[in-house]
């Protein structure tokens, strides 16, 4: 970790007029796709576009403003890029509650998904104001280690838990459902993040050479083995493939990052296989989704089948290239598509063409992520920045993956499109923390010239917030 | 709603789409070019390094080996920035296993001196804590390298 970037006097700028062009597009992006909806579905613009629009420009604009004061350095693309796939979610969602209430089974996901989002910006700048300096989470490691860990068990706490689509990984409280699942991924990459900063050189050091491998220690194993154990219990427990596979990639590219040993990844994969293996043996579920990836056509009929997967194939076979339009395709006979499936409602409606660009969005969010990783100054922060991206990766790679018949699908949400409240807001969190470590990381380091000194302070010692 | 107008929006929303990705991009480009030295800063910056260090009384003038196998050996800091490691190049050289060949750097900025650490193996560590960014130094202070101490003498 050179820190010759700090030296060699150059700074970035804040960007933040940047970033307000940007979000003018991004709006243009989503509330032009809440009017084309209407035109094309009812032949008009919808009556309530101006509330509509006024919201969604509302909240894009206090988390602007927000950034402005207090993250005035925070990277200028996050922000916009996650408007616009926001934006865009709730369109489709919207088109797809206008299907639904054609055939005579109304319900307002959009406007639920609307409020959620709200809820999502306001723990963006919650999270943005509170914390001022990344530095502090990194005390809360094992807190937000147990955290999630408490997380993850509660759906399985009799009456809080439920199941639901054959997972269970909702809780119930009043009228509320959530999925703790997703907020325990946010805790997990801090929890991660601050072990591994303080006991990388053990596991990056100790071990010895097999061929050109460095295979680690036996009692490094432990963690790495803890995780394995914590995604086989998601797996066996909650029934829930996706989120055992984000948790445990997550976990392999965080300490891959902190070692920089290829052993870890190979440790890791072979982890993996022989527990993709013995899942296949043992749980049905995990046999059914294989078999079906291997051929959707022949379990068009059964139930549990494939009719999800290949509606949402033929969906996306029928949009080509540019799509059929709003309102001129049926994504609605994808059965819950405004969730899992939501990249095959787009992919249908707007085509190869609109899924390129969706998929190049979450590219830039990675990416911007990993950046942050790169530019950042203290090893801590390195790594929660890589986490996230890995998060928002891995999870993007599984759902579309499954969707488009890549790998066997698995139940995930596609981050900021899918309907889902529990998701979006953990998203929400998620750009707050890089949009704070990207802030701190290209914020120009404290000018140590005597005439900036000025009194007599010492300016060279920056202070971390203590409280 | 004629079948031409309905084409027409759909590739109208793509467009819009894609613009939207695309300035994204380009702000990206230049961000990743923008990061540019901001001039008063910059100016100052060569001013400084023209005009000689003021020495005034209390100010440390040179850098001592205070533990290790080359204790005693000093380099004055005159000739900073100074170079420490294993290397030929370096300002002090040490015989210590634990040091790598460019190790540390001590430096100047103002009347405030630093040392950085250059991507050691084993780390460079003030007082107890191992520094991960340009670290400020005064008179005194025990810098370990390896199994090396070092300090700012007057």
């Amino acid at each position: 970790m050179s820190q010759t970037g700090a030296l060699m006097g150059f700074v970035h700028r804040r960007r933040r007029g940047a970033e307000l062009f940007l979000l003018v597009l991004a709006l243009a992006v989503g509330i032009g796709a809440y009017a084309a909806v209407g035109l094309g579905v009812d032949g008009e613009v919808p009556v309530d576009i101006v509330g509509y629009g006024g919201w969604l420009a509302a909240l894009v604009l206090v988390a602007h403003f927000t950034l402005r004061f207090a993250a005035p350095y925070a990277d200028p693309v996050l922000l916009p890029v996650v408007a616009a796939l926001n934006g865009l979610g709730l369109a489709v969602i919207h088109r797809l509650d206008l299907a639904k209430e054609a055939a005579g089974k109304p319900h307002d996901y959009a406007q639920q998904q609307l409020i959620w989002m709200t809820l999502g910006v306001a723990l963006f700048v919650g999270t943005v104001a509170l914390v001022r300096d990344h530095r502090v989470l990194q005390r809360f490691t094992y807190t937000s280690g147990l955290g999630a860990v408490v997380l993850l068990l509660l759906p399985l706490v009799p009456g809080l838990g439920y199941r639901n689509f054959g997972a269970q990984i909702w809780i119930r409280v009043g009228p509320f459902s959530f999925q703790p699942g997703e907020l325990a991924k946010v805790l997990l990459v801090v929890a991660v993040a601050g072990y591994l900063v303080l006991h990388r050189d053990a596991l990056a050091l100790a071990g010895r050479r097999l061929l050109f491998l460095d295979l680690p220690r036996g009692r490094d194993l432990g963690p790495i083995l803890m995780m394995w154990g914590l995604s086989l219990g998601i797996l066996v427990f909650q029934r829930d493939l996706g989120s055992s596979l984000l948790f445990f990639g997550l976990f392999l590219v965080m300490l891959y990052v902190a070692t920089e040993r290829a052993g870890w990844p190979v440790v890791g994969l072979l982890l993996f296989s022989a527990g993709a293996l013995a899942a296949y043996q043992l749980f049905g579920h995990v046999r059914n989704r294989v078999n079906i990836w291997l051929d959707p056509m022949a379990y068009i009929d059964q139930t549990p089948g494939s009719g999800q997967l290949v509606e949402g194939l033929f969906g996306m076979g029928w949009g080509g290239l540019i799509g059929r339009g709003f309102g001129e395709g049926r994504p609605d006979r994808i059965p819950v598509a405004e969730s899992d499936f939501i990249i095959a409602a787009i992919g249908e409606e707007l085509g190869l063409t609109g899924v390129m660009a969706v998929l190049l969005l979450y590219g830039l969010i990675v990416e911007r992520a990993l950046r942050t990783a790169l530019i950042c100054r203290d090893g801590f922060g390195k790594l929660v920045a890589t986490g996230l991206a890995a998060v928002f990766a891995l999870q993007v790679f599984v759902v579309v993956g499954g969707v488009t018949g890549l790998i066997p699908l698995t139940g995930l949400t596609t981050p900021f499109l899918s309907y889902g409240g529990s998701s979006l807001v953990a998203n929400w969190v998620i750009i707050a923390l890089v949009a704070r470590i990207s802030d701190q990381a290209r914020r120009p380091p404290p000018d140590l010239s005597p005439e900036a000194a000025g009194t007599g302070d010492d300016d060279a010692t920056q202070v971390v917030k203590l409280r | 709603m004629s079948e031409l107008t309905l084409f027409l929006i759909r590739f109208a929303y793509l467009a819009v789409l894609w613009i939207f990705v695309l300035s994204a991009i380009s702000v990206i480009r230049s961000d990743m070019f923008g990061a540019r030295i901001p001039e008063a800063r910059a100016a100052r910056k060569k001013a400084g390094k023209q005009a000689k260090p003021v020495r005034r009384r209390g100010q440390p003038t040179h850098l001592a080996v205070v533990e290790g196998a080359n204790a005693g050996e000093q380099a004055a800091l005159d000739d900073a920035p100074l170079l420490i490691g294993r290397g030929s190049d370096a300002a002090i050289r040490l015989d210590d296993d634990y040091v790598s060949t460019r190790h540390a750097r001590v430096a100047a900025s103002g009347d405030q001196w630093y040392v950085e650490d250059l991507g050691s193996t084993n780390g460079t560590y003030v007082g107890s804590v191992r520094i991960t960014q340009p670290t400020t130094i005064s008179l005194g202070t025990q810098v370990r390298i390896g199994k090396t101490i070092l300090e700012l003498r007057k």
